[in-house]
């Protein structure tokens, strides 16, 4: 296990806002990182720090011992809540789009026996998120499980190094949230990803991570609150099999909990 | 039932919508014939006979001066400007409309002069326009394109500025360059809306086509309009008006339905 992204010493700040304060992590290749964390403690402005969506206000970041540029890319897919499917284009035409980009740099469009072999690829991706009877139709046909196996889809095609999840299953029902986290496990194994999730959903970050990070302010100033910013108070290993143990309960697992240097611990049946 | 839950079937709706047109032109008729009761050289509400006895010399008999079939002249005459306008606006709001939709350098730069275009009302430039133009097809075209172009770049503009900022990142995790997001992310899903920006355009294209040929014209639906209006041809005038409206009902609808069938994806995938 190497390391993939780094942070190093990384702050985010609005105007006068601290967001992000001293954040300082190393993310290893094949991680499944959950990270949770109350509303408006910067989960999100953590994910978009890793697309480069954003620039820190200090530190750097390093993904492949590599400063990141404050761009996307095609090394980082991304998969968001909402929105993160082309509704012009059937699913099969949003899972070659990837494949179209690169090959075809001036139409983005292919022909002939490139496009028969990139209409392969894609099939066969999209057999993969189960979406084999589906390829034909577009996202407004879809119900959201489904549009969110077409992003997931879409974004392995490229076979990204990172893949970022900002809370993707938030909006399904639980049923399909269940059938959601199988398939982003059995993809985790079978591509071998590292996966950065953002959730609310404390029980789907146990239950899918090999890490869950907390993000939340560890001091409080009454006078002026927005002085003082969010950074990792619990950063938990999870030293489980994912492949096997994902049937299982969690609450009977037992957790191996590494606080802080706050020192300040957690109540596991009660999370926060 | 309340009235917000009460349905009305397709069938049924033809019928309620056929009732006020026909309530109208039976009001129109009795109002005529009481007019032609009173005096029967009356010209302000002539009666159909002598709309079709008017409308019969322009529809088929060569005009004795330019021998051209007067109707189909003025027509040909006002449907070519009307679409050379429309083409040019339309062409133009997707380009720029792009542009300063997605690029925001653009957008800085160009982003309050379109605004400020937008805001003059066209017609106070109509007479610049026949200065710099002269008084022949340009001036006129260019009416109906500064008339209704500002407005459907600001409006294209603005729809591709409101995709969601998620689409445009995912794109560029997929590898996406600035030119493949314009025309792979941004121009198809800006069709739909740029077909819709020309149905709403068509009213004001109208207007101006109507204005510049009232003031400077020798044929067209607007000059023949102005002209017979000297003589209180009322008998021409409506033909033309009711005409008029038929055209641009017609494109209205045309525009609709290629929308519904060149773009299903826009309409919940139905066809």
């Amino acid at each position: 296990m190497t390391a993939l992204l780094s942070f190093k010493d990384v702050w985010v700040e609005y105007g006068d806002k601290i967001v992000l304060e001293r954040i300082n992590l190393t993310i290893e290749e094949g991680a499944f990182v959950s990270v949770i964390g109350p509303s408006g403690a910067g989960k999100s402005s953590l994910l978009r720090l890793a697309l480069g969506q954003e620039a820190p206000t200090r530190g750097t970041i390093l993904l492949d011992d590599i400063p990141l540029a404050p761009e996307c890319g095609p090394d980082r897919g991304v998969v968001f809540q909402h929105y993160s499917v082309f509704p012009h284009l059937t699913a099969l035409g949003n899972v070659m789009f990837g494949l179209e980009c690169a090959q075809s740099p001036l139409l983005a469009k292919l022909t002939g026996a490139a496009r028969r072999q990139a209409r392969e690829e894609a099939a066969a991706m999209l057999e993969e998120v189960g979406l084999k009877e589906a390829m034909h139709s577009y996202p407004a046909q879809m119900s959201g499980g489904m549009q969110q196996r077409l992003a997931i889809a879409q974004a392995l095609i490229k076979r990204p190094r990172i893949l970022l999840l900002d809370e993707p299953f938030g909006a399904l029902d639980p049923g399909i949230r269940n059938d959601m986290h199988q398939l982003i496990t059995r993809l985790w194994t079978d591509y071998k990803l590292t996966v950065i999730m953002v959730t609310h959903d404390i029980g789907e970050a146990f239950k899918l991570g090999t890490r869950v990070l907390t993000l939340d302010k560890w001091r409080h100033d009454p006078h002026a609150p927005h002085r003082y910013g969010a950074k990792v108070v619990y950063d938990i290993p999870l030293e489980r099999n994912k492949q096997e143990s994902l049937s299982q309960d969690d609450a009977t697992q037992p957790l191996s909990i590494v606080p802080d240097d706050a020192g300040i611990t957690i109540d596991r049946f009660d999370n926060n | 039932m309340r009235w917000v839950n009460r349905h009305v079937s397709r069938s049924r709706s033809a019928m309620m919508g056929a009732i006020p047109i026909v309530l109208l032109v039976v009001l129109y008729l009795v109002i005529a014939a009481e007019r032609h009761a009173a005096n029967p050289s009356d010209k302000i509400l002539p009666l159909p006979g002598a709309m079709v006895e008017a409308m019969w010399g322009l529809l088929f008999v060569p005009d004795q001066l330019s021998g051209r079939l007067l109707f189909w002249a003025d027509t040909l005459a006002s449907l070519q400007r009307l679409f050379l306008g429309l083409g040019i606006s339309t062409l133009s709001a997707l380009l720029v409309g792009l542009l300063l939709g997605l690029l925001p350098p653009v957008r800085a730069t160009f982003g309050t002069l379109v605004t400020g275009i937008a805001v003059i009302p066209p017609i106070a430039l109509l007479p610049i326009l026949f200065i710099a133009f002269g008084l022949g097809e340009t001036a006129k075209v260019a009416l109906i394109v500064i008339g209704i172009a500002p407005f459907m770049i600001r409006d294209i503009a603005g729809h591709v500025a409101a995709l969601p900022r998620e689409q445009i990142l995912k794109a560029q995790t997929l590898g996406a360059s600035t030119w493949q997001l314009m025309i792979r992310v941004a121009l198809p899903q800006v069709l739909p809306r740029l077909i819709e920006a020309v149905r709403l355009s068509l009213g004001p294209a109208w207007v101006f086509l109507i204005s510049a040929e009232a003031i400077a014209a020798d044929i067209g639906l607007g000059y023949r309009i102005f002209l017979v209006r000297r003589y209180l041809a009322m008998d021409v005038i409506l033909p033309y008006v009711a005409w008029i409206a038929l055209l641009a009902a017609v494109l209205d609808m045309i525009l609709v339905w290629t929308n519904r069938k060149a773009f299903p994806w826009a309409h919940g995938g139905r066809r």
